[in-house]
Protein backbone atom coordinates (compact mmCIF):
# COMPACT_ATOMS: atom_id res chain seq x y z
CA UNK A 1 0.00 0.00 0.00
CA UNK A 2 1.29 3.12 -0.99
CA UNK A 3 0.02 5.20 1.85
CA UNK A 4 0.67 3.02 4.73
CA UNK A 5 2.34 4.09 8.13
CA UNK A 6 1.60 7.71 7.04
CA UNK A 7 -1.32 8.76 8.73
CA UNK A 8 -0.32 11.74 10.88
CA UNK A 9 -2.61 14.50 9.82
CA UNK A 10 -1.26 17.40 8.14
CA UNK A 11 2.30 16.07 8.02
CA UNK A 12 0.45 13.40 5.98
CA UNK A 13 -0.36 15.75 3.68
CA UNK A 14 2.74 18.05 3.62
CA UNK A 15 4.36 14.61 2.62
CA UNK A 16 2.18 13.61 0.31
CA UNK A 17 2.36 17.02 -1.36
CA UNK A 18 5.90 17.16 -1.53
CA UNK A 19 6.98 14.36 -2.70
CA UNK A 20 4.65 12.61 -4.84
CA UNK A 21 4.69 8.93 -5.61
CA UNK A 22 7.57 8.30 -8.94
CA UNK A 23 4.86 8.99 -12.07
CA UNK A 24 5.07 4.87 -13.50
CA UNK A 25 5.89 3.83 -9.82
CA UNK A 26 2.72 1.54 -10.05
CA UNK A 27 2.90 -1.42 -7.10
CA UNK A 28 1.42 -4.61 -8.44
CA UNK A 29 -1.66 -3.86 -6.32
CA UNK A 30 -2.49 -0.45 -7.04
CA UNK A 31 -5.60 -0.29 -9.10
CA UNK A 32 -5.92 3.87 -9.53
CA UNK A 33 -3.39 5.95 -9.55
CA UNK A 34 -3.30 9.69 -10.53
CA UNK A 35 -0.38 12.37 -10.72
CA UNK A 36 -0.52 15.95 -10.83
CA UNK A 37 -3.72 15.91 -12.31
CA UNK A 38 -5.26 19.64 -13.62
CA UNK A 39 -8.34 20.76 -15.30
CA UNK A 40 -9.46 23.79 -16.51
CA UNK A 41 -12.79 24.86 -18.00
CA UNK A 42 -12.28 27.67 -19.72
CA UNK A 43 -10.93 30.19 -17.19
CA UNK A 44 -12.27 27.98 -14.54
CA UNK A 45 -9.39 26.16 -12.77
CA UNK A 46 -10.89 23.64 -11.29
CA UNK A 47 -8.25 20.78 -10.26
CA UNK A 48 -4.87 22.04 -9.30
CA UNK A 49 -1.97 19.44 -8.95
CA UNK A 50 -3.87 16.02 -7.56
CA UNK A 51 -2.10 12.99 -6.47
CA UNK A 52 -4.28 10.23 -5.64
CA UNK A 53 -3.75 6.03 -4.98
CA UNK A 54 -6.24 3.14 -4.47
CA UNK A 55 -5.25 0.11 -4.03
CA UNK A 56 -7.20 -2.91 -5.29
CA UNK A 57 -10.49 -3.38 -3.76
CA UNK A 58 -10.08 -0.37 -1.48
CA UNK A 59 -12.62 1.79 -1.08
CA UNK A 60 -11.56 5.96 -1.46
CA UNK A 61 -13.95 8.17 -0.29
CA UNK A 62 -13.17 11.80 -1.84
CA UNK A 63 -15.17 15.29 0.72
CA UNK A 64 -14.81 18.86 -0.12
CA UNK A 65 -17.45 21.88 -0.58
CA UNK A 66 -19.55 21.68 -3.76
CA UNK A 67 -18.09 23.18 -6.88
CA UNK A 68 -14.43 21.82 -5.39
CA UNK A 69 -14.01 19.51 -9.08
CA UNK A 70 -15.23 16.06 -7.35
CA UNK A 71 -17.27 14.94 -9.96
CA UNK A 72 -14.75 16.06 -12.66
CA UNK A 73 -12.38 13.77 -10.83
CA UNK A 74 -14.77 11.61 -11.05
CA UNK A 75 -14.88 11.85 -14.77
CA UNK A 76 -11.33 11.94 -15.54
CA UNK A 77 -10.85 8.42 -13.58
CA UNK A 78 -13.31 7.12 -15.57
CA UNK A 79 -12.37 8.02 -18.89
CA UNK A 80 -15.19 10.06 -19.48
CA UNK A 81 -12.76 13.42 -19.64
CA UNK A 82 -9.56 14.12 -19.80
CA UNK A 83 -6.79 16.02 -17.77
CA UNK A 84 -5.16 18.82 -19.08
CA UNK A 85 -2.21 18.27 -17.36
CA UNK A 86 -0.99 15.24 -14.98
CA UNK A 87 -1.62 11.75 -15.83
CA UNK A 88 -4.93 9.32 -14.72
CA UNK A 89 -4.42 5.41 -15.01
CA UNK A 90 -6.90 2.72 -13.85
CA UNK A 91 -5.01 -0.68 -13.46
CA UNK A 92 -2.08 0.15 -15.05
CA UNK A 93 -4.02 1.74 -18.28
CA UNK A 94 -3.60 5.28 -19.20
CA UNK A 95 -6.18 5.96 -22.59
CA UNK A 96 -9.50 7.40 -21.88
CA UNK A 97 -11.34 4.31 -23.87
CA UNK A 98 -9.44 1.87 -21.56
CA UNK A 99 -10.21 4.05 -18.36
CA UNK A 100 -13.34 3.68 -19.26
CA UNK A 101 -13.80 -0.34 -20.03
CA UNK A 102 -12.38 -0.36 -16.17
CA UNK A 103 -15.16 2.04 -14.37
CA UNK A 104 -18.71 2.20 -13.76
CA UNK A 105 -20.41 5.27 -12.71
CA UNK A 106 -23.54 5.85 -10.63
CA UNK A 107 -24.56 9.25 -10.88
CA UNK A 108 -26.27 11.02 -7.76
CA UNK A 109 -29.90 10.75 -9.71
CA UNK A 110 -30.91 7.26 -10.04
CA UNK A 111 -31.45 7.45 -13.51
CA UNK A 112 -33.67 4.61 -13.68
CA UNK A 113 -35.77 4.39 -16.98
CA UNK A 114 -39.38 4.58 -16.15
CA UNK A 115 -40.01 2.50 -19.30
CA UNK A 116 -37.69 -0.51 -18.06
CA UNK A 117 -38.97 -2.52 -15.61
CA UNK A 118 -36.79 -2.28 -11.80
CA UNK A 119 -35.53 -5.88 -12.95
CA UNK A 120 -34.79 -4.79 -16.34
CA UNK A 121 -32.64 -1.35 -15.30
CA UNK A 122 -30.70 -3.46 -12.86
CA UNK A 123 -29.71 -5.48 -15.73
CA UNK A 124 -28.95 -2.81 -18.41
CA UNK A 125 -25.70 -3.12 -18.38
CA UNK A 126 -25.66 -6.78 -19.08
CA UNK A 127 -28.08 -6.27 -22.08
CA UNK A 128 -25.88 -3.79 -23.19
CA UNK A 129 -23.27 -6.18 -23.72
CA UNK A 130 -25.86 -8.51 -25.57
CA UNK A 131 -26.75 -10.89 -23.12
CA UNK A 132 -30.42 -11.57 -24.01
CA UNK A 133 -32.86 -9.86 -21.58
CA UNK A 134 -34.17 -13.29 -20.50
CA UNK A 135 -30.79 -14.17 -19.28
CA UNK A 136 -29.87 -10.93 -18.01
CA UNK A 137 -32.95 -11.45 -15.45
CA UNK A 138 -32.00 -14.65 -14.33
CA UNK A 139 -28.41 -13.36 -13.59
CA UNK A 140 -30.58 -10.51 -11.96
CA UNK A 141 -32.90 -11.93 -10.12
CA UNK A 142 -30.56 -14.01 -7.54
CA UNK A 143 -28.83 -10.09 -6.58
CA UNK A 144 -32.19 -8.47 -5.84
CA UNK A 145 -33.10 -11.42 -3.46
CA UNK A 146 -29.58 -10.89 -2.08
CA UNK A 147 -29.81 -7.35 -1.34
CA UNK A 148 -33.34 -6.84 0.13
CA UNK A 149 -34.94 -6.22 -3.52
CA UNK A 150 -37.08 -9.25 -3.57
CA UNK A 151 -40.33 -8.71 -4.71
CA UNK A 152 -39.79 -5.21 -6.73
CA UNK A 153 -38.71 -7.13 -9.64
CA UNK A 154 -41.73 -6.32 -11.87
CA UNK A 155 -42.19 -2.87 -10.59
CA UNK A 156 -41.80 0.59 -12.53
CA UNK A 157 -39.54 2.28 -11.36
CA UNK A 158 -42.17 5.43 -10.13
CA UNK A 159 -43.68 2.74 -8.05
CA UNK A 160 -40.69 2.69 -5.62
CA UNK A 161 -39.17 4.73 -2.74
CA UNK A 162 -35.93 6.70 -2.80
CA UNK A 163 -33.99 3.76 -0.92
CA UNK A 164 -35.28 1.38 -3.50
CA UNK A 165 -34.50 2.95 -6.22
CA UNK A 166 -30.84 3.82 -4.99
CA UNK A 167 -30.51 0.36 -4.99
CA UNK A 168 -31.42 -0.76 -8.30
CA UNK A 169 -28.57 2.04 -9.59
CA UNK A 170 -25.89 0.54 -7.43
CA UNK A 171 -26.84 -2.72 -8.96
CA UNK A 172 -26.60 -1.89 -12.06
CA UNK A 173 -23.62 -0.51 -11.53
CA UNK A 174 -22.18 -3.39 -9.69
CA UNK A 175 -23.27 -5.29 -13.00
CA UNK A 176 -21.48 -3.83 -15.07
CA UNK A 177 -19.03 -5.74 -14.00
CA UNK A 178 -16.01 -3.91 -13.49
CA UNK A 179 -13.40 -3.62 -11.55
CA UNK A 180 -13.71 0.48 -10.35
CA UNK A 181 -17.07 1.85 -9.00
CA UNK A 182 -17.26 5.53 -9.47
CA UNK A 183 -20.18 6.68 -7.02
CA UNK A 184 -21.12 10.22 -7.15
CA UNK A 185 -22.81 11.49 -4.09
CA UNK A 186 -25.29 7.73 -4.34
CA UNK A 187 -27.13 8.98 -1.15
CA UNK A 188 -27.71 12.75 -1.45
CA UNK A 189 -31.02 12.83 -2.54
CA UNK A 190 -31.79 11.05 0.06
CA UNK A 191 -33.45 11.90 3.57
CA UNK A 192 -31.26 11.08 6.47
CA UNK A 193 -33.14 8.19 7.73
CA UNK A 194 -32.97 6.50 4.70
CA UNK A 195 -29.11 7.60 4.24
CA UNK A 196 -28.12 6.03 7.18
CA UNK A 197 -29.49 2.73 6.48
CA UNK A 198 -28.08 3.21 2.75
CA UNK A 199 -24.82 3.92 3.77
CA UNK A 200 -24.91 0.11 6.25
CA UNK A 201 -26.45 -1.51 3.36
CA UNK A 202 -24.20 -0.46 0.60
CA UNK A 203 -21.05 -1.16 3.60
CA UNK A 204 -22.16 -4.89 3.69
CA UNK A 205 -23.00 -4.98 -0.39
CA UNK A 206 -19.05 -4.32 -1.00
CA UNK A 207 -17.94 -6.53 1.58
CA UNK A 208 -20.37 -9.03 -0.38
CA UNK A 209 -19.15 -7.90 -3.69
CA UNK A 210 -15.23 -6.55 -3.17
CA UNK A 211 -14.80 -3.78 -5.72
CA UNK A 212 -12.13 -0.94 -5.89
CA UNK A 213 -14.57 2.44 -4.87
CA UNK A 214 -13.99 5.91 -5.19
CA UNK A 215 -16.65 7.42 -3.60
CA UNK A 216 -17.37 11.28 -4.11
CA UNK A 217 -19.68 12.60 -0.95
CA UNK A 218 -20.22 16.31 0.74
CA UNK A 219 -21.38 14.49 4.12
CA UNK A 220 -17.59 13.59 6.15
CA UNK A 221 -19.38 10.57 8.01
CA UNK A 222 -20.42 8.85 5.03
CA UNK A 223 -17.52 9.05 3.82
CA UNK A 224 -15.52 7.70 7.42
CA UNK A 225 -17.51 5.03 7.57
CA UNK A 226 -17.98 3.38 4.07
CA UNK A 227 -14.14 4.27 3.28
CA UNK A 228 -10.59 3.19 4.06
CA UNK A 229 -9.30 6.44 2.66
CA UNK A 230 -11.25 9.97 2.89
CA UNK A 231 -8.94 12.92 0.99
CA UNK A 232 -10.55 16.21 1.87
CA UNK A 233 -10.66 18.45 -1.41
CA UNK A 234 -10.38 22.66 -1.17
CA UNK A 235 -12.95 24.70 -3.17
CA UNK A 236 -12.02 25.92 -6.56
CA UNK A 237 -9.25 25.18 -7.38
CA UNK A 238 -9.54 21.83 -6.29
CA UNK A 239 -6.47 20.53 -4.10
CA UNK A 240 -6.38 17.87 -1.93
CA UNK A 241 -5.91 19.50 1.60
CA UNK A 242 -5.92 16.10 3.80
CA UNK A 243 -5.77 12.74 3.65
CA UNK A 244 -7.26 10.82 6.45
CA UNK A 245 -6.39 6.71 6.88
CA UNK A 246 -10.03 5.21 8.27
CA UNK A 247 -9.25 2.15 10.31
CA UNK A 248 -12.21 1.97 12.81
CA UNK A 249 -13.88 -1.20 14.14
CA UNK A 250 -16.73 -1.79 12.20
CA UNK A 251 -18.42 -3.41 14.68
CA UNK A 252 -21.75 -2.13 16.32
CA UNK A 253 -24.29 -0.08 15.07
CA UNK A 254 -24.80 3.06 12.78
CA UNK A 255 -25.14 5.27 15.67
CA UNK A 256 -22.72 3.41 17.76
CA UNK A 257 -19.69 3.44 15.51
CA UNK A 258 -20.28 7.71 15.20
CA UNK A 259 -20.65 8.34 18.63
CA UNK A 260 -16.60 6.31 19.09
CA UNK A 261 -14.12 8.70 20.39
CA UNK A 262 -11.65 7.80 17.65
CA UNK A 263 -14.59 8.23 14.77
CA UNK A 264 -15.40 11.61 16.41
CA UNK A 265 -11.59 12.49 16.39
CA UNK A 266 -11.45 11.78 12.40
CA UNK A 267 -14.21 13.48 11.84
CA UNK A 268 -13.23 16.43 13.32
CA UNK A 269 -10.09 16.95 12.07
CA UNK A 270 -11.85 16.14 7.96
CA UNK A 271 -13.78 18.71 9.25
CA UNK A 272 -11.20 21.73 10.10
CA UNK A 273 -9.66 20.52 6.82
CA UNK A 274 -12.65 21.78 5.31
CA UNK A 275 -12.81 24.91 6.70
CA UNK A 276 -9.14 25.92 5.55
CA UNK B 1 -22.90 -7.90 8.71
CA UNK B 2 -24.38 -9.55 5.76
CA UNK B 3 -25.80 -8.31 2.57
CA UNK B 4 -29.22 -9.89 3.15
CA UNK B 5 -30.91 -6.71 4.55
CA UNK B 6 -34.41 -6.25 4.79
CA UNK B 7 -36.27 -3.47 3.75
CA UNK B 8 -39.40 -1.78 4.94
CA UNK B 9 -39.63 0.09 2.28
CA UNK B 10 -40.60 -3.42 0.32
CA UNK B 11 -43.74 -3.10 2.65
CA UNK B 12 -44.38 0.21 1.78
CA UNK B 13 -44.47 -0.59 -1.83
CA UNK B 14 -46.90 -3.33 -1.13
CA UNK B 15 -49.27 -1.75 0.87
CA UNK B 16 -48.78 1.26 -1.58
CA UNK B 17 -50.62 -1.21 -4.14
CA UNK B 18 -52.71 -2.69 -1.75
CA UNK B 19 -54.80 1.15 -0.99
CA UNK B 20 -55.09 1.70 -4.88
CA UNK B 21 -57.40 -1.19 -5.23
CA UNK B 22 -60.35 0.00 -3.45
CA UNK B 23 -60.87 2.17 -6.11
CA UNK B 24 -63.45 0.21 -7.55
CA UNK B 25 -64.90 -0.17 -11.04
CA UNK B 26 -66.32 2.83 -11.14
CA UNK B 27 -62.86 4.49 -10.57
CA UNK B 28 -62.53 5.09 -14.28
CA UNK B 29 -65.24 6.84 -14.84
CA UNK B 30 -65.35 8.94 -11.86
CA UNK B 31 -62.22 10.28 -13.12
CA UNK B 32 -63.53 10.66 -16.76
CA UNK B 33 -65.95 12.80 -15.13
CA UNK B 34 -63.71 15.27 -13.03
CA UNK B 35 -61.17 15.78 -16.18
CA UNK B 36 -64.21 16.19 -18.79
CA UNK B 37 -67.32 17.02 -17.06
CA UNK B 38 -67.24 21.01 -17.05
CA UNK B 39 -65.86 20.90 -20.55
CA UNK B 40 -68.77 18.92 -21.59
CA UNK B 41 -71.34 21.06 -19.68
CA UNK B 42 -70.11 24.09 -21.51
CA UNK B 43 -70.64 22.24 -25.07
CA UNK B 44 -74.22 21.42 -23.99
CA UNK B 45 -74.81 24.93 -22.71
CA UNK B 46 -73.50 26.37 -25.75
CA UNK B 47 -75.58 24.22 -28.16
CA UNK B 48 -78.74 24.56 -25.77
CA UNK B 49 -78.17 28.49 -26.13
CA UNK B 50 -78.07 27.69 -30.13
CA UNK B 51 -80.64 25.76 -30.32
CA UNK B 52 -82.90 28.33 -28.58
CA UNK B 53 -81.75 31.23 -30.48
CA UNK B 54 -82.69 28.75 -34.43
CA UNK B 55 -85.92 28.26 -32.22
CA UNK B 56 -87.06 31.72 -31.79
CA UNK B 57 -87.16 31.97 -35.54
CA UNK B 58 -85.32 35.58 -35.36
CA UNK B 59 -82.19 34.05 -37.20
CA UNK B 60 -83.09 32.56 -40.23
CA UNK B 61 -82.21 28.65 -40.81
CA UNK B 62 -80.06 28.43 -44.02
CA UNK B 63 -77.97 31.01 -42.14
CA UNK B 64 -77.87 29.55 -38.89
CA UNK B 65 -80.08 25.59 -38.70
CA UNK B 66 -80.80 24.38 -34.94
CA UNK B 67 -78.51 21.51 -33.79
CA UNK B 68 -81.33 19.40 -34.08
CA UNK B 69 -81.52 20.15 -37.53
CA UNK B 70 -77.88 19.37 -38.82
CA UNK B 71 -77.87 15.74 -36.62
CA UNK B 72 -81.93 15.01 -38.57
CA UNK B 73 -79.96 16.06 -41.74
CA UNK B 74 -76.91 13.50 -41.21
CA UNK B 75 -80.18 10.89 -40.40
CA UNK B 76 -82.05 11.29 -43.34
CA UNK B 77 -79.44 11.60 -45.73
CA UNK B 78 -76.40 9.12 -43.86
CA UNK B 79 -76.86 6.73 -46.43
CA UNK B 80 -77.06 8.66 -49.74
CA UNK B 81 -74.66 11.37 -49.14
CA UNK B 82 -72.39 11.21 -46.12
CA UNK B 83 -71.48 8.18 -46.17
CA UNK B 84 -69.48 7.56 -48.82
CA UNK B 85 -67.97 11.09 -48.39
CA UNK B 86 -66.78 10.35 -44.67
CA UNK B 87 -65.30 7.20 -46.11
CA UNK B 88 -62.95 8.98 -48.62
CA UNK B 89 -62.06 12.05 -46.27
CA UNK B 90 -61.20 9.59 -43.77
CA UNK B 91 -58.89 8.02 -46.02
CA UNK B 92 -57.31 10.95 -46.71
CA UNK B 93 -57.07 12.55 -43.60
CA UNK B 94 -55.65 8.63 -42.07
CA UNK B 95 -53.18 7.66 -45.05
CA UNK B 96 -51.84 11.13 -44.80
CA UNK B 97 -51.20 10.92 -41.34
CA UNK B 98 -49.60 7.88 -40.85
CA UNK B 99 -47.44 9.15 -44.17
CA UNK B 100 -46.69 12.38 -41.79
CA UNK B 101 -45.74 10.37 -38.96
CA UNK B 102 -43.72 8.01 -40.67
CA UNK B 103 -41.62 10.95 -42.33
CA UNK B 104 -41.52 12.87 -39.39
CA UNK B 105 -40.49 10.32 -36.60
CA UNK B 106 -37.98 9.31 -39.85
CA UNK B 107 -36.31 13.23 -40.67
CA UNK B 108 -35.93 13.62 -36.80
CA UNK B 109 -33.98 10.79 -36.13
CA UNK B 110 -31.88 11.28 -39.13
CA UNK B 111 -31.37 14.96 -38.45
CA UNK B 112 -30.21 13.95 -34.71
CA UNK B 113 -27.87 11.26 -35.83
CA UNK B 114 -26.37 13.82 -37.78
CA UNK B 115 -25.00 17.59 -37.21
CA UNK B 116 -24.40 18.06 -41.07
CA UNK B 117 -27.97 17.18 -41.71
CA UNK B 118 -29.21 19.04 -39.21
CA UNK B 119 -26.89 22.43 -40.07
CA UNK B 120 -28.26 21.55 -43.55
CA UNK B 121 -32.08 20.76 -43.09
CA UNK B 122 -33.01 22.00 -39.69
CA UNK B 123 -33.03 26.00 -40.63
CA UNK B 124 -35.16 25.30 -44.15
CA UNK B 125 -37.60 22.83 -42.16
CA UNK B 126 -38.73 25.83 -40.07
CA UNK B 127 -38.55 28.32 -43.29
CA UNK B 128 -40.99 26.03 -45.05
CA UNK B 129 -43.59 26.63 -42.75
CA UNK B 130 -44.22 30.04 -43.79
CA UNK B 131 -44.93 28.99 -46.60
CA UNK B 132 -48.57 28.28 -46.49
CA UNK B 133 -49.12 24.51 -47.28
CA UNK B 134 -53.26 24.67 -47.87
CA UNK B 135 -52.42 27.44 -51.00
CA UNK B 136 -50.20 24.45 -52.43
CA UNK B 137 -53.32 22.37 -52.71
CA UNK B 138 -54.80 23.76 -56.43
CA UNK B 139 -51.17 23.63 -57.75
CA UNK B 140 -50.96 19.85 -56.59
CA UNK B 141 -53.96 18.90 -57.48
CA UNK B 142 -53.00 20.23 -61.60
CA UNK B 143 -49.89 18.32 -61.32
CA UNK B 144 -51.62 15.30 -59.69
CA UNK B 145 -54.84 14.81 -60.84
CA UNK B 146 -58.22 14.72 -58.95
CA UNK B 147 -57.44 11.46 -57.47
CA UNK B 148 -56.24 10.78 -53.97
CA UNK B 149 -52.95 11.90 -53.94
CA UNK B 150 -52.87 15.73 -53.86
CA UNK B 151 -54.35 15.40 -50.50
CA UNK B 152 -52.06 13.18 -49.28
CA UNK B 153 -49.58 15.01 -49.74
CA UNK B 154 -51.44 17.84 -48.51
CA UNK B 155 -52.95 16.07 -45.28
CA UNK B 156 -48.99 14.49 -44.95
CA UNK B 157 -47.67 18.51 -45.83
CA UNK B 158 -49.58 19.71 -43.08
CA UNK B 159 -49.55 17.07 -40.24
CA UNK B 160 -45.16 16.43 -40.76
CA UNK B 161 -43.71 19.30 -39.67
CA UNK B 162 -45.26 19.20 -35.57
CA UNK B 163 -44.46 15.36 -35.63
CA UNK B 164 -40.92 15.91 -36.67
CA UNK B 165 -39.93 19.15 -34.62
CA UNK B 166 -41.14 17.46 -31.69
CA UNK B 167 -39.31 14.43 -31.79
CA UNK B 168 -36.21 16.44 -32.66
CA UNK B 169 -36.62 18.54 -29.40
CA UNK B 170 -37.37 14.97 -27.58
CA UNK B 171 -34.32 13.47 -28.82
CA UNK B 172 -31.89 16.16 -28.28
CA UNK B 173 -32.94 16.97 -24.85
CA UNK B 174 -31.70 13.81 -23.57
CA UNK B 175 -30.50 14.71 -20.10
CA UNK B 176 -26.76 14.57 -20.45
CA UNK B 177 -26.13 12.68 -17.48
CA UNK B 178 -27.85 9.25 -18.97
CA UNK B 179 -25.66 9.54 -21.49
CA UNK B 180 -22.02 9.57 -19.72
CA UNK B 181 -23.73 6.53 -17.46
CA UNK B 182 -24.79 4.78 -20.08
CA UNK B 183 -20.96 4.78 -21.64
CA UNK B 184 -19.51 3.30 -18.66
CA UNK B 185 -21.98 0.69 -18.71
CA UNK B 186 -21.32 -0.37 -22.25
CA UNK B 187 -23.47 1.51 -24.04
CA UNK B 188 -22.55 2.13 -27.64
CA UNK B 189 -24.22 5.05 -29.62
CA UNK B 190 -26.36 2.93 -31.27
CA UNK B 191 -27.38 1.55 -27.93
CA UNK B 192 -27.72 4.85 -26.19
CA UNK B 193 -30.01 5.77 -28.83
CA UNK B 194 -32.32 2.50 -28.46
CA UNK B 195 -32.01 2.53 -24.98
CA UNK B 196 -32.24 6.03 -23.69
CA UNK B 197 -33.05 9.14 -26.43
CA UNK B 198 -35.48 7.44 -28.24
CA UNK B 199 -37.94 5.82 -25.32
CA UNK B 200 -37.21 9.34 -23.61
CA UNK B 201 -38.43 10.86 -27.04
CA UNK B 202 -41.23 9.28 -27.35
CA UNK B 203 -43.50 11.76 -24.85
CA UNK B 204 -42.63 14.74 -27.45
CA UNK B 205 -43.36 12.38 -30.47
CA UNK B 206 -47.04 11.91 -29.27
CA UNK B 207 -47.63 14.92 -28.64
CA UNK B 208 -46.09 15.93 -31.96
CA UNK B 209 -48.64 13.65 -33.80
CA UNK B 210 -51.44 14.69 -31.07
CA UNK B 211 -50.85 18.55 -32.69
CA UNK B 212 -50.76 17.12 -36.21
CA UNK B 213 -54.02 14.85 -35.62
CA UNK B 214 -56.13 17.89 -35.16
CA UNK B 215 -54.75 19.78 -38.25
CA UNK B 216 -55.17 16.01 -40.32
CA UNK B 217 -59.26 16.98 -41.64
CA UNK B 218 -57.96 20.48 -42.52
CA UNK B 219 -55.26 19.38 -44.68
CA UNK B 220 -58.02 17.11 -46.66
CA UNK B 221 -61.00 19.16 -46.60
CA UNK B 222 -58.39 21.80 -48.39
CA UNK B 223 -57.04 18.99 -50.61
CA UNK B 224 -60.88 18.33 -52.09
CA UNK B 225 -61.61 21.76 -52.22
CA UNK B 226 -58.41 22.49 -54.83
CA UNK B 227 -60.19 19.49 -56.99
CA UNK B 228 -62.26 16.63 -56.30
CA UNK B 229 -65.81 14.63 -56.96
CA UNK B 230 -66.23 12.87 -53.89
CA UNK B 231 -65.22 13.05 -50.12
CA UNK B 232 -66.85 16.00 -47.21
CA UNK B 233 -65.16 18.82 -48.64
CA UNK B 234 -66.58 18.30 -51.68
CA UNK B 235 -69.90 17.86 -50.17
CA UNK B 236 -69.53 21.51 -48.74
CA UNK B 237 -68.52 23.22 -51.63
CA UNK B 238 -71.58 21.74 -53.57
CA UNK B 239 -74.10 22.72 -50.49
CA UNK B 240 -73.01 26.40 -49.88
CA UNK B 241 -73.81 28.26 -52.92
CA UNK B 242 -77.14 26.19 -52.53
CA UNK B 243 -77.55 27.52 -48.96
CA UNK B 244 -78.24 23.71 -47.76
CA UNK B 245 -76.28 25.53 -45.14
CA UNK B 246 -77.59 22.35 -42.61
CA UNK B 247 -75.71 19.91 -44.99
CA UNK B 248 -72.00 22.62 -44.51
CA UNK B 249 -73.13 22.04 -40.89
CA UNK B 250 -73.45 18.53 -41.04
CA UNK B 251 -70.44 18.10 -42.91
CA UNK B 252 -68.43 20.26 -39.99
CA UNK B 253 -69.98 18.03 -37.69
CA UNK B 254 -68.58 14.70 -39.23
CA UNK B 255 -64.96 16.36 -39.74
CA UNK B 256 -65.04 17.35 -36.08
CA UNK B 257 -65.42 13.96 -34.69
CA UNK B 258 -63.27 12.20 -37.03
CA UNK B 259 -60.24 14.90 -35.65
CA UNK B 260 -61.62 13.88 -32.43
CA UNK B 261 -61.27 10.15 -32.96
CA UNK B 262 -58.01 10.43 -34.32
CA UNK B 263 -56.56 12.20 -31.38
CA UNK B 264 -57.77 9.92 -29.04
CA UNK B 265 -57.02 6.82 -31.40
CA UNK B 266 -53.36 8.95 -30.72
CA UNK B 267 -53.49 9.46 -26.81
CA UNK B 268 -54.74 5.22 -27.48
CA UNK B 269 -51.31 4.24 -28.83
CA UNK B 270 -49.39 6.44 -26.75
CA UNK B 271 -50.57 4.43 -23.53
CA UNK B 272 -49.73 1.04 -25.41
CA UNK B 273 -46.53 2.25 -26.48
CA UNK B 274 -44.83 4.81 -24.38
CA UNK B 275 -47.62 4.13 -20.93
CA UNK B 276 -44.47 5.79 -18.98
CA UNK B 277 -45.56 9.01 -20.43
CA UNK B 278 -47.95 9.29 -17.98
CA UNK B 279 -46.58 8.16 -15.23
CA UNK B 280 -46.10 10.08 -11.90
CA UNK B 281 -42.59 9.97 -11.26
CA UNK B 282 -41.34 10.30 -7.43
CA UNK B 283 -37.66 11.15 -5.65
CA UNK B 284 -36.52 12.32 -8.75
Amino acid sequence: MPNAGLDSGTYTSYLMHQMPAEPGAVSAATCISARDVSRWFGDNHVLDGVDLDVSLHRRLGIVGASGGGKSTLLSLIGGLDEPDEGMVSVQGCEKAADRLARCALMPQRDLLMPWRLAIDNAGLALENKGISRKDARARVKPMFERFGLAGAELRRPGELSGGMRQRIAFLRTLLAEKEVLLLDEPFGALDSLTRAGMQDWLSSALDAEPRTVVLVTHDVEEALLLCNEVVVMSARPGRIMDRIQVSLPKEGTHREIVAQPEFVALRERALEALET
Amino acid sequence: MSAEVQDPAVEAVTSARRAKKPEGRFARPARFARTYGLSLLVVLLLLGIWEVISRTGKVKDYILPAPDQVLSELWNDWGLVYRSATWVTFQEMFIGFLIATAAGLGIAMLLHWSPVLRRAIYPLLIASQTIPIVVLAPILAIIMGYNIGPKLVVVALVCFFPIAINTLDGLRSVDEEYVRMMRTLHGTRWLTFRRIELPSAMPSFFSGMRVSAAFAPVGAVFGEFSGSNDGLGFVMLQAGPQLQTTRVFAAVLLLTVMSILLVLAVSFSERLIAPWAHQPRRNT
